[in-house]
């Protein structure tokens, strides 16, 4: 009998650990070793690509971490991620107008940024706070409508740097703009660490720790513990006093600047600016990043978003180089489009798991 | 009566462990045709997860399946979702209603179960197209309410009955079941007035004189001596005694539950002090928007430093009191607190006069269940008060102090002796009547001048409300706050309280002192009622 009981209590622990970390996060961990473990054997060269893995983790963490505060005050996930990058596009482009340059132009995008953030972020938020309940599948259209009016923006706003804008017409911006001369690398050069093929970025992985940092430390402070709370429980919060489209609103706002700066920073890395459709496509990759993190709609932590951001950046990376290797055809766009979607299906599942 | 009969259900050795936390240890359970046993126990003692097991619950096999076997007509059964327990001929009925809130009586009772008429699109698209036959689902209804040997209208719709009626309704639901042979009442009682639980607990014997077996929880405690044939006490994960009806009686049935000697609770010199006492706050014309529970034109004054009990059947007001003063619902009229103006419809005004209010939602409204006990307790405090936390450039950054939340949080779990493994264990997973101590600490943890408490011993076993009960009128001895609970049981305001307010028909009915009869606190209750 008590061996029985032994056998129990043993099968039912390992199920708790795989319950606490997540079956599909184990398979995924599991794939990317092996992903990694093949590399060498297909001709593709490890070092080289663990790099690319660094990098694009630190061009993304920003953006997966502007998840957080929404998540935490109950908005769910933000779908309207492309406001916020549109911001940051705003603040890009002002910038290279003016005429900075080098790392100054960087910190200026950040600055011209905010007050775009700000005030489309107010917005955002107010008409959250009307269709409470419905946030992700409004957020959703938020961000589509906002890329297609930013569209025809770019076209029309009177921009005039010859580096951004269309060569024959002189007006109207371009689709892709270098940012050679401006910020290109300005945080990944900072302290960078070089050893043969491999890479380390330290000052882009700073800057990130730096905001993950003042998101975690946010979290723990008063206001913080009110967000957490409004979307745990709002109708507690309410009775304990909080304003909670206040509060809400307050999330939304953070939400949509940390989008402007991260976008800032993905390009950094990137290397150039894309307009037009491409803020369209930053968003799920975003979510996904976060959701295979182990977060749910409506608790995310900054550990979720380390993992994530690593486990969905490796699998993005390595996934089309092993394959193509292996298979010499291309498939890396069909397998990123298939990872990314599929997390998102599966997460909006465990929606009512993680309860209210 | 039961002895001799041929067992319909037998437990043998059933055990439940959740992740190694032990819940149900050797648990056997015999029960004949047509017997009532009574199955009492305290929260959190096990009887819910014994019935869970019995009823094939998914949540039990999604928590790896239970110890020990089931026998029906002496076959073991082996139930993997509640289908094959229902088809096996066990009915349950829960303490919450499902039932369909815009459906006629009979259409919930014959849901998806209806007798149905062949047509021709049904010869031609298959039986979901068949139409129902509805004299036929009358005269089933009707059979099935007559087995209750009470009378509801068939045809009234759901969401205009009053909750007896609905109680009703699900127990015909069950009875309307042919295969029907053994049926489970959790708490069946809890929501009905005094008459109606005569009514019930009379159908309930003839039911079971027709046959049906009886499982019956409660913990009105009368009831199951009223009723059953045996007592079948739990107590942490044991069965501690089982015994004949006619044998015991309720205060030795209370010793089995808790394990101790339980003094009800005590009147304290209290009655005596609130004759002379200032009037502290003054509520004049109030009326409070609150679905369910309309305050029509509410004036009463609360004195200094007293308990007032505000009491009155379902419906009529009572609850919509203390929610309106809060906020929570849309309220108008004229409140003052110590000669102050009080604003209405603004929780955070309230609570800045040092408010506090228990709410009657433990679940909804109390508690964050998905956060910890730590938060629970010290989250309003913080708000409000800037309590449990540490500044740091001059009061712009407010950190969480988790030190002092946790030690304030412990402080409450050994003070109101909550049952949890940790201060940092999420509040969902306590039992109820640890719920709502966690409410009580909340509310304690705002050092308050004026407390509302509202409905504070629903759903909760005699221990824990001993308990509840004990701590209100400690704290408002110690600390000299004023209190205002509101229950729908007279008798635990009769002991609590200094003065009595009844609530009928959406207005003060009448103020008695809390020494008065039964009798005469009841007339007031019927007086105004709408």
């Amino acid at each position: 009998m008590s061996e029985k009981t032994m056998e129990k209590r043993e099968k039912g622990r390992l199920a708790k650990l795989i319950d606490s970390f997540g079956l599909p996060r184990l398979i995924i961990t599991l794939f990317l070793l092996l992903l990694l473990i093949l590399a060498p054997f297909v001709g593709a060269d490890l070092p080289t690509q663990i790099t690319n893995i660094i990098a694009r983790f630190s061009w993304n963490g920003i953006l997966v971490l502007a998840m957080v505060p929404m998540v935490h005050s109950g908005c769910g996930l933000n779908f309207g991620l492309p406001l916020g990058i549109i911001s940051g596009l705003l603040g890009a482009t002002i910038s290279i107008e003016l005429g900075f340059s080098g790392a100054m132009s960087f910190v200026m995008a950040i600055l011209i940024a905010t007050p775009f953030a700000l005030i489309f972020g107010t917005g955002y938020g107010w008409l959250l706070n009307k269709i409470k309940g419905g946030e992700m599948m409004i957020a959703t259209y938020v961000g589509f409508s906002s890329v297609s009016m930013m569209c025809m923006m770019w076209l029309i706003l009177p921009y005039k740097s010859p580096n951004m804008v269309w060569g024959m017409a002189g007006k109207g911006l371009r689709t892709t703009i270098s940012l050679e001369g401006y910020y290109d690398k300005v945080l990944a050069n900072f302290l960078r660490i070089q050893i043969g093929n491999l890479e380390i970025p330290v000052g882009t992985l700073l800057f990130f720790a730096v905001f993950a940092l003042g998101i975690w430390a946010f979290l723990h402070t008063k206001t913080g513990t009110a967000m957490t709370a409004v979307g745990s429980n709002p109708v507690f919060a309410k009775a304990a006093g909080i304003n909670v489209d206040r509060i809400r609103m307050l999330s939304v706002i953070m939400s949509t600047w940390l989008a402007a700066v991260g976008i800032l920073v993905y390009e950094q890395g990137f290397g150039f600016i894309q307009l037009y459709m491409a803020p369209f496509y930053m968003a799920l990759p975003a979510v996904s990043a976060i959701l295979i993190g182990g977060a749910s709609v409506n608790k995310a932590s900054i550990m979720n978003v380390i993992i994530g951001t690593i486990l969905f950046q490796g699998i993005v990376t390595m996934t089309p180089t092993v394959m193509n290797n292996m298979i010499h055809m291309d498939m890396s766009e069909v397998i990123r489009i298939i990872v990314s979607n599929g997390m998102i299906l599966y997460a909006l599942t465990r929606k009512t798991e993680g309860s209210r | 009566m039961s002895s001799e009969m041929k067992p319909l259900l037998e437990m043998r050795n059933i055990s439940k462990d959740f992740f190694g936390n032990q819940v149900l240890t050797d648990i056997n359970l015999t029960l004949g045709e047509g017997e009532v046993i009574g199955l009492v126990g305290e929260n959190g003692a096990g009887k819910s997860t014994l019935m869970r097991i019995l009823f094939g619950a998914d949540m039990i096999r999604e928590t790896g399946g239970y110890g020990g076997e089931i026998r029906l007509d002496g076959e073991v059964k082996h139930f993997s979702s509640p289908f094959d327990a229902i088809a096996a001929g066990i009915g349950m009925v829960h303490q919450e209603f499902s039932l369909i809130p815009g459906f006629t009586t009979t259409e919930n009772i014959l849901l998806n179960r209806e007798p149905v008429r062949k047509n021709l699109l049904s010869e031609i698209f298959g039986d979901r197209m068949n139409t129902l036959n509805r004299s036929e689902m009358d005269e089933r209804a009707a059979n099935a309410i007559e087995m209750m040997g009470v009378s509801i209208d068939r045809r009234m719709v759901i969401s205009e009955m009053p909750v007896g009626h609905k109680q009703f309704t699900e127990i015909a639901r069950e009875l309307s079941k042919e295969q029907l042979r053994l049926l489970i009442l959790d708490e069946p009682t809890a929501v009905l007035t005094e008459k109606e639980a005569e009514a019930l607990l009379a159908s309930i014997r003839g039911m079971a004189a027709r046959g049906i077996a009886i499982i019956f929880i409660t913990h009105r405690l009368q009831e199951i001596l009223a009723v059953c044939d045996r007592v079948v006490v739990m107590r942490d994960g044991y069965v501690v005694n089982e015994s004949k009806a006619s044998e015991t009686n309720v205060s030795e049935i209370t010793k089995w539950m808790v394990g101790r000697d339980v003094k009800s609770p005590s009147k304290t010199e209290a009655a005596v002090r609130s004759g002379d006492a200032k009037t502290i706050m003054k509520i004049e014309k109030l009326w409070v928007d609150m679905p369910g529970e309309t305050v029509r034109n509410v004036s009463l004054e609360v004195k200094d430093g007293e308990i007032l009990g505000i009491g009155g059947l379902a419906g009529q007001g009572k609850l919509g009191i203390p929610n309106g003063i809060m906020g929570l619902y849309q309220a108008g009229g004229k409140v003052t607190f110590e000669g102050q103006e009080i604003p209405l419809n603004s929780p955070r005004k309230c609570l800045d006069s040092s408010f506090a209010f228990v709410s009657e939602d433990r679940r909804g409204v109390g508690l964050l269940l998905d956060e910890s006990l730590e938060w629970n307790i010290a989250f309003p405090a913080m708000q409000i008060q800037n309590k449990f936390l540490k500044n740091y450039l001059g009061g712009l950054i407010k950190w969480r102090d988790e030190k002092a939340i946790k030690s304030v949080t412990d402080r409450y779990i050994s003070e109101l002796a909550i049952k949890c493994t940790s201060s940092a264990q999420k509040a969902r997973e306590l039992s109820g009547g640890n719920q709502q101590k966690v409410c009580l600490a909340k509310a304690f943890a705002l050092n308050p001048r004026m407390l509302f408490v509202s409905e504070p011993t629903r759903g909760i076993d005699v221990g824990a409300k001993a308990l509840v009960l004990e701590a209100l009128k400690k704290f408002n001895r110690e600390n000299g706050v004023t209190i205002v609970i509101v229950s729908s049981e007279l008798e635990e305001l009769r002991q609590s309280c200094d003065r009595i307010a009844i609530v009928s028909g959406g207005r003060i009915a009448g103020i008695l002192p809390a020494s008065s009869s039964v009798e005469d606190l009841g007339a007031l209750m019927l007086s105004q009622v709408v």
